[in-house]
């Protein structure tokens, strides 16, 4: 298997062993960082493109890269951020203005820290993973209602408003979801999570947990205020909700963390629900063939699916109304986690499905 | 000694933090500095090697709790000049609070004998340790009913909040959402069917 041993002799060649692990984890932790900014650029275009299709139109095509026509919109749209001057309102609270697009973007980020990539290759192989995603996903809120507050607009300020209630709301739904997958695995270590689910598609997690994999995913596509529970940032009604006054890079940093936390969303409903690095053939061929063995391409190729979801449910459903959202998920998303914790419970008093050899 | 001097900076934060929230002037300052110290006290649990403690206290505290907070500041006009007017008269009051309050930690610590207690190194774990398995068989076995009991409670004092703020204001047309899934295009729409007319 492919391990991290030469890059790390290397770098103790370079500069001391003492420093060879901070500097390899450095790398690692870069390597992340730009696949997922590149994952995001193009995901922005994907979604251009695939919406364009899906309501008969071409999408992006007039930046070409490669001779294709739409593949360098992503950079485009970077220059051109990039280039563009950033506004402070003269009434905007001037600190917390500036770190409302960092506050939004770092928890973005530092969920990956315990996101098991492939078999051992995780950077925090933390006992407790599954409580770290559900603490700093509940931090991201942060940025969003400082940024909705301190720009001193009406406008932000009810986008922060319905974004906080509609976070505070659906994260409940989410942990109960969290805490049927915990029931399956008994860990709340990523790596554990992933283990349980082995032995074929059958055996992973979304069959037993069906109704939990709805909730999570509905869930996770209002955490992450994308339509269509995009209430926050409600063109229609309110402008741009919290971002109004944002311009240039700092809108981009809300941008990017929204991204960022769909393909979030995305891995980690592959990691509960979809045996994460497993394999989907494993079973079918023998264990000694290379696309039955667990590897990152089996994780990155199934991330795409829910991801791809996000994109079909903007192009396909009108936006909620604000007190239909607070109703499916107080009154419908949580009551069926509720039911369905329960079913799993009498399933595992009595040794049915995954849990046959469970004491 | 690592940990120690981390302890040392995490405690230092978290003091700062916890005046600040005290002096702030803008009361969302306040609420900010307030999770900052939940912060810092998350991590010198985290140094205690109490990571489910810790990663809670983060989860519950600054994840919701803060955030309502922050929620009801924001929507409130505070007037802090109006609240600060008689605030000064009270000191006599307020140290002998804190006073109080001070007595009591230091004969926690003398009484207990915790002196010295945050400086040393938590114990090591056996390996395999985890101390939400741990924390879980404890408040699902030894203490079940305690459990159980102050969830009661906790159920009673928000059904309590629910009725007191809970005012039916005459004059309101909310949807009844049910009436609506139900309707049917039939009852909306009409289709009328005519044959074209002769050019003018």
């Amino acid at each position: 298997m492919w391990t991290w041993a030469p890059l790390r002799s290397w770098l103790a060649s370079l500069i001391t062993s003492y420093w060879a692990d901070p500097a390899l984890n450095a790398v690692q932790i870069l390597m992340v960082m730009i696949g997922l900014i590149l994952v995001m650029a193009f995901y922005t275009l994907a979604e251009r493109k695939i919406i364009g299709w899906m309501q008969s139109r071409r999408g992006p095509n007039r930046v070409n890269l490669f001779w294709v026509p739409g593949l360098g919109q992503p950079f485009a749209d970077v220059v051109k951020l990039l280039f563009k001057e950033i506004v402070v309102p003269a009434d905007a609270n001037g600190i917390l203005f500036r770190v409302a697009p960092f506050l939004t973007l770092i928890p973005a980020l530092a969920i990956w820290a315990v996101i098991p990539f492939a078999p051992q290759h995780a950077f925090a192989n933390i006992n407790a993973g599954l409580l770290y995603i559900l603490a700093m996903t509940s931090m991201g809120v942060y940025g969003v209602i400082l940024a909705g507050w301190a720009a001193n607009s009406k406008y932000a300020f009810l986008g922060a408003m319905r974004s906080a209630a509609q976070i505070v709301a659906y994260e409940i739904a989410m942990g109960f979801a969290m805490v049927g997958v915990l029931m399956v695995s008994g860990s709340l270590n990523m790596g554990a999570i992933v283990e349980s689910q082995h032995g074929g598609p059958l055996s992973w997690n979304w069959f037993w947990l069906f109704p939990l994999l709805v909730v999570y995913y509905i869930s996770g596509v209002a955490e992450t205020n994308r339509a269509p529970f995009d209430v926050a940032e409600g063109e229609s009604e309110i402008v741009a909700g919290f971002h109004v006054d944002y311009s240039g890079m700092a809108f981009a940093l809300f941008f990017i963390a929204e991204y960022v936390n769909m393909i979030l969303i995305s891995a980690l409903t592959v990691i509960f629900f979809f045996g994460g690095w497993l394999s989907p053939l494993d079973g079918y061929l023998p264990a000694s063939s290379l696309l039955a063995a667990p590897s990152f391409f089996w994780f990155g190729l199934k991330t795409l699916f829910p991801m791809f979801g996000f994109l079909w449910l903007r192009a396909t459903f009108p936006r909620y109304r604000y007190d239909q959202i607070m109703r499916l998920g107080w009154k419908a998303l949580i009551p069926v986690t509720l039911v369905w914790l329960l079913v799993e419970g009498v399933l595992i008093y009595y040794h049915v499905g995954p849990w046959k050899g469970h004491p | 000694m690592f940990p120690t001097i981390l302890f040392f900076v995490f405690s230092a934060v978290l003091l700062a933090a916890a005046l600040g929230v005290i002096l702030a002037r803008n009361p969302v300052y306040s609420a900010l500095l307030l999770v900052l110290c939940f912060f810092n006290s998350a991590v010198i649990w985290l140094l205690l090697n109490a990571e489910f403690l810790g990663i809670v206290l983060v989860l519950v505290y600054v994840g919701a709790v803060m955030v309502l907070f922050l929620f009801v500041v924001m929507m409130l006009d505070i007037n802090l000049e109006e609240l600060r007017k008689g605030v000064a008269g009270y000191w006599p009051l307020a140290v002998a609070v804190a006073g109080f309050v001070v007595f009591a930690i230091i004969n926690v610590i003398v009484v207990r004998h915790l002196g010295g207690a945050a400086l040393r190194a938590a114990p090591a774990l056996p390996p395999g340790y985890s101390n939400t398995r741990a924390l879980g068989e404890a408040l699902f076995t030894r203490y079940a009913y305690p459990a159980q009991l102050a969830a009661v409670i906790l159920l009673v004092a928000s059904v309590a909040a629910i009725v007191l703020t809970l005012r039916r204001r005459p004059g309101v047309k909310p949807q009844d959402v049910a009436q609506q899934v139900a309707v049917n295009a039939r009852d909306r729409v009409r289709i009328v069917k005519m044959a074209s007319e002769k050019r003018p």
